[in-house]
């Protein structure tokens, strides 16, 4: 660890907190419909998609009507990505000329991708055409973070109203969020990406006559377009194998800033318009530390792990001062590499710069962590903010129990309803991601799909299915996922990891909603300040630490320890 | 849900036509005309004009005439069985199908690799701690770049091939390594294909 690596760490940490704080007031006016410049240009096309699409803009939905239109959008988004995976050898803006997607990865991909996942079960430059990568990846890029978010603002409603009915409306939500932020920002990014050196063209390929007289063919495409959404919604499907290790969709340290910055961004400034949105900014603040403080400590832990290196690797005479950099690009080095790592894992959004597989154990052992606890701190766009205050009810009851008191959050009673439907919530988790693990390592089918073995085998499966349930996208991508097997099983956990979430999340938000606010009383369990913050790391430590330490232990931790004593498999 | 059905329809199509289509042509339109180099993979057109790559991309060295590049895992479709997508045979700088090893620390493939790799280069005189990108690939297996080390590394093969004085290309590694913006931003780095074209600049003739 150097000097240079942790200023390259702290001057992407506070560019992200810089810019999160105004933003926040832009998250906010949208959350409330309020109107600034923004909303003036939006407005008139809104009014268009509300009029064609037959939506009342005034008129909110209870929590169900809102978890049936969020549906119903997701399912139609599922069978048209479907459908255009299946035929585009027959549609145009395909210069590859690629065949259709089969149907177990076409499959995958969908779902993948409606649930701002993206895993790439599929090499991006030999399977998808223009057209797919477009009309179809991007696309839902946009869709499943607006769809995110929307979420986030029901919850976040259910807060902050009394005794409402309702917790707003999922198409107004979308659009205004589509097109107010999302699609601005992007527009921004993608033209900074492209001076900073990312191709943006209709060709498929270029064909060079290399110094040594050899041909090579480099593919390229429309990727800055991609790129910008890809990091900004935390999605993270790359438009390339390599993803953002590939010097096209990365070409540089400068890339590599914006794209951490990029990625962390909307999450952050959805914490501070937390704050604001229930009217005590504190609230969002305390919340924002424990994250930042979590983000941290995991990016320490990762760049002091991978600057460290391979100690096998070392005896044969390596130089140890370089680190770790089997599967890393020299250009980002471990400091930013590290970031990176952490960045994507502590987001849903699972680009990766450096091949996770090839991190030393305990520098994989971090990203691995942070989604097995969901990709929280800060977490998706919309997702890491309701999961996160899933946590928040769970600390809140557990402070309850210890004080005697019933527990309130914001003035918001938790009752037994409430802890009913967050346990549901956190339970789904390690039974989809334990349980399909277990089943993967007892079937030769799932064996057959490693390209490590020993404890790291373990790794890889656990890995996969942390997460597609976590919605993250990230791999250790040695495991070759485009079988029957995983593409339909990864496909079950990433639904079940969006869908049987959010919905008790949103059934909580309509709970919520109905109830009286109560004024804080000399009683109330105050939620913000470092006491608070440090109830909240301990239940993260007692809910996901100690949930996965047995499965945690039997993968990276042992293997930690092999390395040292220099077994290899 | 089927009273959401038309609203998840119609505005599914509206933003499809909007970020799917609007959107990317907006942007391509836009950098091909203001951002053109970059924009079609910074190309570097040789002497015909046709590309001999892009500065951004790694291509394959063998020669000993010229510096070598990171080992890269890239793999592309065994010729002998053009069928048959799980055969495949290695094809480093393959820049149409980017991977990384995807090796584990604790990988015997891993070690066995890195010691050839690391034999390799002691047999051709490089002495002390071997830099550690000279053996270990990348995560794109299109790493454009070397360390300033291992690129010095190099120099005595090269200079004997090519009947050049040392010290003349220390100073051409020197001048064309790239150091931190800021002093704080980026790390250290030669790009191999600039190197090895400022070389044939100087002493031309080298495949």
């Amino acid at each position: 660890m150097t000097f240079v690596g942790w200023s390259q760490i702290a001057i992407v940490l506070a560019l992200v907190l810089a810019a999160a704080v105004p933003l926040s007031r832009l998250v906010a006016r949208i959350y409330a419909g309020e109107d600034d410049v923004l909303a003036r240009v939006a407005l008139p096309v809104e009014r268009v998609f509300y009029r064609l699409a037959g939506v009342e803009e005034a008129r909110e939905q209870s929590w169900l009507a809102y978890a049936m239109a969020m549906l119903a959008f997701s399912i139609v988004g599922f069978l048209s990505l479907y459908a255009l995976q299946r035929l585009q050898a027959y549609l145009p803006l395909n210069p590859q000329k690629f065949d259709n997607v089969p149907s177990d990865l076409a499959f995958n991909t969908s779902i993948s991708f409606i649930t701002n996942t993206n895993w790439q079960n599929y090499g991006g430059e030999t399977t998808m055409s223009h057209l797919t990568q477009m009309l179809g990846l991007t696309v839902h890029n946009f869709l499943s973070a607006a769809t995110g978010l929307a979420m986030a603002f029901a919850l976040v409603r259910a807060f902050a109203r009394s005794s409402a009915t309702t917790v707003g409306n999922f198409w107004v939500d979308v659009t205004r969020i589509t097109l107010r932020l999302l699609l601005p920002l992007s527009i921004v990014i993608a033209l900074v990406m492209v001076a900073l050196g990312v191709p943006q063209t209709l060709a498929g390929s270029v064909d060079a006559t290399t110094l040594e007289g050899i041909k090579q063919t480099i593919s390229i495409g429309p990727m800055a377009s991609q790129e910008a959404i890809k990091e900004l919604g935390t999605n993270g499907g790359g438009f390339m194998n390599a993803n953002s290790a590939h010097p096209f969709e990365n070409p540089n340290a400068w890339t590599d800033m914006l794209e951490i910055w990029a990625l962390l961004l909307i999450p952050v400034a959805s914490v501070i318009a937390f704050g604001r949105a229930v009217g005590d900014l504190r609230q969002g603040r305390a919340i924002l530390a424990t994250m930042a403080i979590l983000l941290i400590v995991g990016v320490g832990a990762v760049y002091w792990a991978e600057s460290a290196g391979n100690p096998i690797l070392a005896a044969l005479g390596l130089d140890p001062a370089g680190g770790n950099l089997e599967g890393k690009e020299l250009r980002f080095g471990d400091a930013m590499s590290a970031l990176f790592a952490t960045a994507t894992s502590s987001t849903s959004t699972g680009a990766v710069n450096t091949m996770h597989d090839s991190l030393t154990p305990l520098g994989g052992l971090v990203p691995m962590f942070n989604l097995l606890a969901g990709c929280i701190w800060p977490g998706g766009v919309g997702a890491g903010l309701y999961g996160f205050l899933v946590v928040v009810v769970i600390a809140v009851f557990v402070a309850g129990l210890m004080v005697g008191r019933t527990p309130e959050y914001l003035g918001k009673k938790i009752e037994s309803r409430e802890m009913k439907l967050a346990m549901f919530a956190v339970l789904i988790y390690p039974l989809s991601v334990l349980g399909f693990t277990a089943a993967s390592v007892m079937l030769q089918t799932g064996l057959d799909s490693l390209n490590n073995t020993g404890p790291h085998g373990l790794s890889e499966i656990l890995y996969a299915y942390a997460s597609a349930n976590a919605n993250n996208g990230s791999a250790f991508a040695g495991l070759n996922g485009d079988t029957p097997w995983f593409n339909t099983t990864l496909g079950i956990v990433m639904l079940a990891g969006r869908f049987a979430y959010v919905i008790p999340v949103l059934a909580l938000a309509g709970g919520l909603a109905a109830k009286k606010k109560a004024p804080p009383s000399a009683g109330t369990f105050p939620t913000t300040g470092p006491l608070f913050v440090g109830l909240l790391i301990g239940v993260v430590v007692i809910l996901y630490l100690l949930q996965y330490f047995p499965a945690l232990a039997l993968g990276p931790i042992v293997e930690h320890f092999l390395m040292l004593g220099g077994k290899t498999f | 849900m089927l009273s959401q059905l038309r609203p998840a329809v119609v505005l599914l199509l509206l933003f499809s036509a909007l970020t799917g289509l609007v959107y990317p042509l907006a942007i391509t339109a836009i950098a091909q005309a203001a951002l053109s180099y970059s924009a079609n993979g910074s190309l570097i057109a040789g002497k015909d004009g046709a590309p001999i790559g892009s500065a951004l991309i790694g291509q394959n060295f063998a020669s000993d005439k010229y510096f070598h590049g990171r080992p890269s895992a890239t793999q592309a479709q065994d010729p002998a069985h053009p069928d048959d997508s799980s055969k495949t045979i290695d094809a480093p700088y393959n820049a149409a199908n980017s991977t990384g090893s995807n090796l584990g620390p604790t990988s015997q493939k891993l070690v066995d690799r890195v010691k050839a790799d690391i034999d390799a280069r002691r047999a051709a005189g490089w002495s002390g701690p071997i830099p550690a990108d000279a053996v270990t690939t990348s995560a794109s297996g299109l790493d454009p770049e070397i360390s300033p080390q291992t690129a010095l590394a190099q120099v005595p093969a090269v200079a004997k091939a090519r009947g050049l004085s040392e010290e003349k290309l220390r100073a051409l590694v020197a001048a064309q390594t790239d150091g931190r913006a800021l002093g704080l931003i980026g790390e250290p780095r030669v790009n191999v294909l600039r190197l090895n074209l400022a070389l044939d600049a100087l002493a031309p003739g080298g495949a």
